[in-house]
């Protein structure tokens, strides 16, 4: 268990040595920061009340599908390209210390830059009486972290096929795109398989509870089971290195 | 201590190494010598529990290579031929994280105690990335001894030191080496001659020669090569000699009066050939008889039937 922590430390400090997460961050702030601006300023002109969880996780949860796999890629890939893995591997550590270390550091940098969102739900507070529904707004939150650690979680299994930082990168994104759209697939229709894909479908756990402000258990249990399967394959596949 | 019987390691239908058989004591430094690919890395990577073998088995610090993994990688210090560095990491921060890694108590005072021994303590602060090659290897020597490991694994640890490094490398080797035991794989046959106790030799996945560098070199040294050199005129010389018994062959190398001569196997021949020239009125400026080093006891073992070098196995390195 101690393992786990002195993985993720490492990990967490190395997204801010490196300019990578501050890229990853300013991109967040910066396309949100437009999009509050736009949202504000026009419900300000055109009156109507402030649908700020809208305004941010809407956009931000488009842009999360393309960021996390950047946040991902280098995990495990890097360990591998640069021969590191050979050190952590001829450590006292087990297979599931590292992976979930560094899921960990991942999951706690996406954290801090989602906590940096929460400065739009003060400013739009301070402008309304009387205020915000807090509720609906923790919810949101609530969810959104549930759903960033299903997707890292994708990351850090697809980071540890590849030795390449940007093939973990376009195969992180291709997978949980996958997983946003294959509800499309059976919108219309009922029956057993498309009540299946309907669950497997990341979006509708996102847009049909957490971003109205309800937190349901099946969501939570969706996005945990997610984030499981996929870090026990990173496992599965890091222990399967040694036998190759 | 180390001890395996019969490994075998296959990638796919390649065969990296075939039934190696060998062991090494506490206190003794064995050296692991052989051809690029023939199999060094894929042994050591088997006894530092990175991966495991094929078939056979084996202990190493007294535990279970396949069985005890975990407790045989609490005991061994490595350091790959890659040395898996963190360029963007200082190298306070670096051994730092690999002591705790290793959960090693008093982790502060043992980081500067190694930094201290592999003499990098001047540069604790730098990022590892702006290091010299040399530097890199001393930060990777380090890690592998943080947590004082009784049995210490090291691919071609000469790799990227300068002479003067070497000699400070070596001497540290030897220090360990008295009461750990120490395995390193080298292509660099002096290395192995001047730092190990016994060297296996290794081609095509195959242990060749096993063995004390100085028995190795008794081995063949029988029928060596003598150099001679004569100063002025030296007509006539190569055939005066050629005619001596136990003389197989005279050789004229280069033009200063300088001869290789073959002698047959057990035979010394240098008073003779002394007594020769000097009778023969030629003036003798050197005579040397040349002792067989690990190099020629090298290629003459890692060649194969047809007398030429080993095909290359194309194991992985």
């Amino acid at each position: 268990m101690r393992n786990i922590w002195t993985i993720a430390k490492r990990e967490f400090n190395q997204y801010f040595v490196s300019p990578a997460a501050y890229v990853v961050a300013f991109v967040f702030l910066l396309i949100l920061g437009i999009i509050f601006y736009g949202q504000l300023g026009g419900t300000v002109v055109y009156g109507g009340s402030p649908q700020v969880v809208q305004w941010v996780f809407g956009p931000f949860v488009t842009l999360v599908l393309f960021l996390t796999p950047g946040v991902t890629m280098r995990l495990l890939a890097e360990e591998q390209r640069s021969g590191t893995m050979e050190l952590l591997l001829t450590a006292p550590l087990r297979e599931w210390e590292l992976v979930i270390g560094k899921w960990l550091a991942a999951f706690a940098f996406m954290a801090v830059v989602i906590f940096l969102t929460s400065i739009y739900f003060l400013i739009t507070n301070a402008f309304t009486t009387p205020g915000l529904d807090r509720g609906t707004i923790l919810a949101a939150y609530v969810g959104f972290l549930f759903m960033c650690a299903a997707m890292l979680a994708i990351g850090v299994f697809t980071s540890s096929l590849f030795v390449n930082q940007i093939a973990a990168f376009f195969a992180t994104m291709g997978v949980s795109l996958a997983l946003w759209l294959v509800g499309f697939l059976f919108q219309q229709e009922t029956g057993v398989v498309a009540d299946i894909v309907n669950y497997i479908d990341l979006s509708g756990h996102f847009y049909n509870n957490f971003y109205t402000g309800v937190i349901d258990l099946s969501d939570i249990v969706y996005f945990v089971s997610i984030t499981a399967l996929f870090l026990f394959l990173t496992t599965r596949t890091i222990e399967s290195r040694r036998w190759r | 201590m180390i001890e395996v019987n019969a490994l075998t390691k296959r990638y796919g239908q390649r065969t990296a190494i075939q039934d190696l058989t060998f062991h090494a004591n506490k206190g003794e430094i064995v050296g692991f010598l052989g051809p690029n690919g023939a199999g060094k890395t894929t042994t050591m990577r088997i006894l530092t529990g990175y991966m495991p073998p094929s078939e056979g088995q084996g202990r190493v610090a007294g535990f279970d290579l396949l069985t005890e993994s975990f407790q045989v990688r609490k005991r061994v210090g490595y350091l790959p031929e890659n040395v898996p560095l963190y360029p963007e990491m200082t190298v306070i921060q670096y051994l730092d994280f690999v002591a705790e890694l290793r959960q090693i108590s008093g982790r502060q005072d043992r980081v500067d105690e190694v930094m201290e021994q592999v003499r990098i303590d001047h540069r604790a602060e730098s990022y590892i990335g702006n290091l010299s090659k040399g530097l890199r290897q001393r930060v990777g020597l380090g890690q592998a001894l943080l947590h004082k490991p009784e049995v210490l694994i090291m691919d071609e640890p000469m790799d990227g030191f300068d002479p003067q490094e070497q000699i400070e490398v070596k001497k540290l080797i030897r220090e360990i080496g008295q009461a750990q035991t120490v395995m390193l794989s080298t292509h660099i046959l002096a290395h192995a001659q001047e730092l190990c106790d016994r060297v296996i030799i290794i081609a095509a996945g195959r242990i060749v020669a096993e063995d004390t560098p100085e028995r190795l070199s008794a081995q063949i040294a029988g029928g060596g090569r003598i150099h001679l050199q004569v100063d002025g005129d030296s007509h006539g010389l190569a055939e005066a000699l050629g005619q001596m018994p136990g003389i197989v062959a005279v050789q004229p190398a280069g033009k200063d009066g300088r001869f290789d001569i073959e002698t047959a196997p057990g035979v010394d021949g240098r008073a003779k050939i002394a007594q020769a020239v000097v009778n023969g009125g030629w003036s003798l400026l050197e005579l040397h008889r040349d002792k067989a080093t690990l190099e020629q006891i090298f290629i003459e073992l890692t060649k194969n039937d047809n007398g030429e070098a080993p095909a290359q196995p194309g194991a992985a390195a």
